[in-house]
């Protein structure tokens, strides 16, 4: 539970998050008094190059995508690692190297395993 | 006083956002309204004090978690209608395992004893910034820890490919 | 009765001052916001001036002498055109899609620092709407939801070539996401700082004047991550017109697409002031500049940061309307076999050359 703490340096986000948000929507809103609107079948048809659509359009895709995702997420999680590291370097120094160069080559071998398997080629 | 209407707010709109992830028949509005839930999360970061924290909530979880969440759901193409009758059937199970889960929390809240207040004050975590305090710690006291974190990323990486190795030689 | 029986005055006080607070916040979101978008719709117009120019062609020219009102001009068109939803599109995502897409790079805005605080007549004014201290991470996170605009578009569209323009602009995003943030390690060694405007004072304090000279690998990843994080050509797969039509948003029209259109060049405007925060020297010069030119130093400092911000963008437009579109695999593979190594190995080389150099005490 927050004790005594409020983030006020974070206010003026919170309050851009909402004009942003309202300037989209009320754009969209507004404009819906002047547009018009006229639809019909072959308009609201999504665009297959002219000929009427055919099969599911949320079709299967080349799993490679999903291996993409996977390893960005690990990779994102090393690079947030990193971070902290960077900002510290100063204090802490040739120690700070050494753990750095000791986690960057064990995960080079992941990442030297994932070019080998080809997870990087696309055909 | 504002704090504690803050935390309130939080606590109701994060469960009340959980419910509806898990409620929803479409997955894509499920990962849409998680977004929402880990927007509120990182927030609750901030009122602890831990902006590097609140930072990784929406980098990590919503940036990446999440976003691999997405590729999954539209990788298995799972429609609306599609409901597989073994997880919908196990509900009485699910309800148990629930309660029993509900009654482990409550005992452990009894014997909750909040420990002695370290060296890092909020007015020291504030001076030095919290990314700091975090990095000088995670790097000289925690430091197994850290080494092995690259071990399990090295291990996610290796699963991540055997398990679709197969499928990419086709 | 009294107003005092209600509230004590202390917290009237509390709540006067609060508001106050608030209203100085809006205000400044306003007129950044308000600059922020012009400088889009110009963005926008000097791109096909630009861009026009290099290929002998006069541009925009009939709105407006010189094609001047041309941006107000599609605004308006854009405006009151009909907004089509597909049928059988998920209406509700299809509606918040370009909102999300929008607002994510819209709220970079706020931790963008234009120049150092200054005071006019008691009133201390700080040219930054969000002086957060994980600024850098800020943006970072922000980039992130940038996928989601992306991707669920694609998806509620119910179209083929929306859905495959939206997976593979998701996956090149996010491919380039883990470079970009690792080229910045580097100023991160270097300035000891995620806060924004302290990278810039780091940088001023330091010998070169600018970390493009000693981070010049850092600046080049940088760079090509940032012109494919916005989707610009040569990286302009998902807008690949003569395979995926238009990508994600093939589907959008009216104003809708105007938030697209809109989100993209804020992002173009946000990672050139990136560029110029984290490896030009924001809105310092030089040490070696200004002790050439002494009077140079009277010259506010914004005026250099936005001449820079111009230069970014002018170098996007260029390589726009000079290179070819590389195939998709070829993104990709830049993207993990070539940026990510020389990132990390860049890395390593800042720390160990920052080791060697306080060993000797230089």
């Amino acid at each position: 539970m927050p004790g005594t703490y409020i983030p006020s340096e974070y206010l003026p986000v919170l309050i851009f998050i909402i004009i942003a948000t309202a300037f989209g929507f009320g754009a969209l809103i507004i404009g819906t008094v002047f547009r018009l609107k006229k639809p019909y079948y072959e308009k609201l048809l999504p665009y297959e190059s002219g000929i009427d659509p055919k099969g599911e359009p949320r079709t299967r895709f080349a799993v490679r995508f999903y291996i993409i995702a996977m390893l960005f997420v690990v990779f994102d999680v090393e690079a947030i690692f990193i971070y902290p590291w960077a900002i510290v370097f100063d204090k802490i120094g040739i120690f700070a190297f050494i753990e750095m160069v000791l986690f960057i080559v064990i995960l080079l071998v992941g990442y030297i395993y994932a070019w080998k398997k080809e997870a990087f080629q696309w055909d | 006083m504002i704090q504690q209407l803050f935390f309130i707010y939080f606590a109701f709109a994060i469960t009340g956002l959980s419910l509806l992830v898990v409620t929803r028949k479409n997955p894509v509005h499920s990962v849409l309204w998680m977004l929402l839930l880990f927007f509120h999360i990182a927030s609750l970061y901030l009122f602890l004090n831990a902006e590097f924290m609140a930072a990784i909530q929406v980098i990590v979880y919503a940036g990446g978690i999440l976003v691999l969440f997405l590729f999954v759901v539209l990788l298995m193409n799972i429609r609306e209608e599609l409901r597989i009758g073994k997880y919908i059937g196990a509900g009485p199970t699910g309800f148990t395992f629930a309660a029993a889960l509900l009654v482990v929390v409550f005992m452990s809240l009894r014997s909750f004893v909040a420990a002695p207040p370290g060296i890092y004050s909020i007015d020291l975590i504030k001076k030095e910034t919290h990314t700091m305090v975090l990095g000088k710690l995670m790097y000289t006291e925690f430091l197994y820890p850290f080494e092995i974190t690259s071990l399990i990323l090295l291990v996610a990486i290796i699963g991540a490919i055997v398990l679709a190795k197969r499928r990419l030689k086709t | 009765m009294d107003i005092n029986n209600i509230i004590s005055p202390q917290l009237l006080d509390a709540f006067i001052k609060f508001g106050i607070n608030v209203l100085v916040i809006i205000l400044k979101i306003v007129v950044v916001l308000a600059i922020g978008l012009l400088h889009v719709a110009y963005a926008t117009y000097f791109e096909r001036k630009v861009i026009g120019h290099m290929q002998v062609r006069l541009g925009p020219m009939r709105v407006g002498p010189h094609g001047l009102l041309q941006p107000f001009a599609d605004g308006l068109k854009l405006f009151f055109k009909e907004d089509i939803v597909p049928a059988n599109a998920d209406k509700v995502v299809f509606y918040i899609a370009p909102i999300i897409f929008m607002a994510a790079s819209m709220v970079n805005l706020s931790v963008i620092p234009f120049s150092y605080g200054f005071t006019i007549a008691d009133f201390t004014i700080s040219p930054v709407i969000a002086d957060i201290n994980i600024g850098l991470l800020f943006i970072f996170a922000m980039a992130g939801m940038g996928v989601y605009g992306i991707f669920i578009s694609g998806w509620a569209s119910n179209s083929k070539y929306a859905f495959l323009g939206g997976l593979r602009s998701a996956a090149q995003v996010i491919s380039y996401e883990i470079a970009m943030g690792l080229s910045l390690v580097g100023v991160m060694i270097m300035a000891g700082s995620l806060n924004l405007t302290d990278i810039v004072r780091a940088q001023e304090e330091s010998v070169f004047g600018m970390f493009a000279i000693p981070q010049i690998v850092g600046f080049i990843i940088f760079t090509i991550a940032a012109v494919a994080e916005t989707n610009r050509t040569p990286f302009d797969m998902p807008e690949a017109e003569s395979e995926l039509v238009a990508g994600y948003f093939t589907e959008y029209s009216g104003f809708r697409f105007a938030l697209f259109f809109l989100g993209e060049y804020i992002a173009m405007i946000i990672m050139a002031s990136m560029a110029t925060i984290c490896f030009l020297g924001g809105w310092t010069l030089p040490w070696y500049i200004t002790q050439v030119v002494p009077f140079i130093n009277y010259v506010p400092g914004i005026v250099w940061f936005l001449m820079k911000v111009y230069a970014c963008i002018f170098f996007y437009y260029w390589i726009r309307a000079t290179l070819p579109r590389y195939r998709y695999d070829q993104v990709m593979g830049i993207g993990w076999k070539i940026l990510i190594p020389v990132a990390l190995a860049n890395i390593l080389i800042t720390g160990l050359v920052k080791i060697i150099m306080t060993m000797y005490g230089a």
